[in-house]
């Protein structure tokens, strides 16, 4: 086959075939197609950003946040968005897996100059993973750590003093969401999945930049970046629910590329009805830790007890609606203020979140 | 860039002779009939080639019992009977790469050259590299 011409600049040799548009394009421009559109999503409306805003990037050490790490401050500069980026990182406590890909976080720091934090589970929870996978086994496993996380990004921001979040979740990981909330009939996140920035009553804003970026083109960018990431599984993932619609997603792309895009459209356009947003419970915070809340306990705190208790997976099941007070001996998590500035007190934070967790409340939502 | 000083275009007069040539450097010697191919692995996808991110292969120039030039399938199809190591299906899906794979030849995307259609010439590279993982 002879070898195709960029469709962009007609000169260069295409090496690309971007799956979102089947264009054909050289490097070259390739980095100036995939930046523009990051940018496009940055400035679209108005804008994701304040000018002077601090924001730092949810960073793992994986592919799609060194991309992102290295996009932002590339557009950072570019276009003077005025932003102070940190690098923002949750050690989870899984040995061969966390350790390892702090060790590229580590890199990325010196690499892109920017301030790296690193806050772990076991400081904020007083329990790694691998202590909690050998008290709940490997099977849902996984809902603690996303709980945990969640909440540790935001405690570790607040330690940093950032108004802002950014996660690398990209195209592909927007579409695998709004495929778990239908399957899981979660009405309440699957309105919400698929906005570009979410900010809750008391939680710092998070965004995702990434979110019409396909993993394909990100994978690409890294490779032909030559920009060094950690890819190895989780050892606790395998059968992880989402590792199953992540491969149906494959599958559906490798037979049209524009399907990620099609339902993250169709997660756009789910529209709760008026009635139902009512029905959902209001936020508060949560009596034991102070976080962000649907209930008298947080998630995070809720969870937290049931390890404490000795319980298995069974924690899972954990009221948040019982007591307020720690139990004996159970440590509270700890909350850090974050330094007001003066774009905080000058703008009371929207409310955007009516946040049910899962099927139970939904549907509870739905019947009122 | 590692090229075995045997397969050096510079060295291919100097005649090896048998005697001193350890036999596995000998029948790693390209044939006439032989194309070199390097291949290396991204993402993670080395685990289930024996941890070995590269690999520098000689296969043959037509596919065995045909008179059809090697393309693509047969390279999947030769890697998985040779040298893939564990968890076959991680890696292959019926006659091709499992979805969620990227394939690079010369550093293009196989989608712009055929994919599993492509004739590999002799000195290509091939790069696999594997999205499935987290971000």
């Amino acid at each position: 086959m002879p070898p195709t011409p960029c469709s962009l600049c007609q000169t260069a040799r295409a090496l690309v075939k971007r799956p979102k548009t089947g264009q054909q394009v050289c490097k070259s421009c390739f980095f100036e197609v995939f930046e523009t559109e990051v940018h496009n999503t940055i400035i679209e409306g108005n804008g994701l950003f304040k000018r002077g805003e601090k924001v730092a990037i949810g960073a793992s050490g994986g592919k799609d946040s060194t991309v992102l790490a290295h996009v932002l401050s590339t557009l950072n500069q570019r276009y003077d968005y005025g932003l102070d980026l940190y690098l923002l990182s949750i050690d989870e406590g899984i040995t061969g897996y966390r350790d390892d890909s702090l060790e590229t976080v580590k890199q990325n720091q010196v690499e892109y100059g920017l301030p790296l934090k690193i806050l772990s589970y076991d400081d904020l929870y007083g329990w790694t993973m691998d202590k909690i996978v050998s008290q709940v086994g490997r099977k849902n496993n996984c809902t603690f750590c996303g709980v945990f996380r969640r909440q540790a990004l935001d405690r570790g921001a607040a330690q940093l003093g950032v108004d802002h979040i950014v996660t690398g979740h990209n195209a592909d990981d927007i579409a695998e969401t709004v495929l778990m909330n239908i399957m899981r009939g979660d009405i309440a996140r699957l309105g919400r999945c698929t906005a570009v920035t979410t900010e809750g009553e008391d939680t710092i804003k998070r965004s995702k930049p990434f979110k019409y970026a396909y993993e394909k083109e990100i994978v690409m960018y890294a490779y032909f970046k030559k920009l060094t990431y950690f890819s190895t599984e989780c050892i606790y993932s395998p059968d992880a629910y989402r590792g199953h619609a992540r491969v149906f997603l494959k599958d559906l792309e490798s037979i049209r590329p524009s399907a990620i895009i099609d339902i993250i459209h169709s997660g756009e356009s789910f529209v709760l009805q008026e009635g139902v947003q009512r029905g959902m419970k209001a936020m508060q915070t949560c009596k034991r830790c102070g976080y962000i809340s649907s209930n008298d306990l947080c998630k995070a705190c809720a969870l937290l007890q049931g390890l404490e208790a000795g319980l298995d997976r069974s924690a899972l099941r954990q009221t948040q609606d019982s007591t307020t007070l720690a139990p004996d001996g159970q440590r509270t998590i700890p909350k850090y203020d974050r330094h007001a500035t003066a774009f905080e007190l000058s703008t009371p934070p929207k409310i955007e979140l009516h946040a049910t967790e899962g099927i139970e409340r939904a549907v509870k939502a739905i019947a009122l | 860039m590692s090229v075995v000083a045997t397969e050096m275009p510079s060295t291919s007069g100097l005649g090896y002779s048998h005697s001193n040539a350890p036999e596995q450097v000998a029948s790693s010697i390209r044939q006439d009939d032989q194309l070199e191919i390097r291949i290396e692995f991204g993402g993670g996808l080395h685990l289930l080639f024996s941890q070995k991110p590269k690999y520098t292969i000689h296969i043959p120039r037509t596919i065995p019992s045909t008179s059809q030039h090697t393309n693509v399938k047969y390279l999947i199809q030769w890697m998985k009977e040779n040298i893939l190591s564990e968890r076959e299906e991680m890696f292959i899906d019926g006659d091709t790469v499992r979805p969620g794979i990227l394939v690079l030849i010369n550093d293009a995307d196989w989608e712009l050259e055929g994919e599993l259609d492509y004739e590999l010439q002799n000195r290509d590279e091939v790069v696999f590299i594997s999205t499935l993982h987290g971000g």
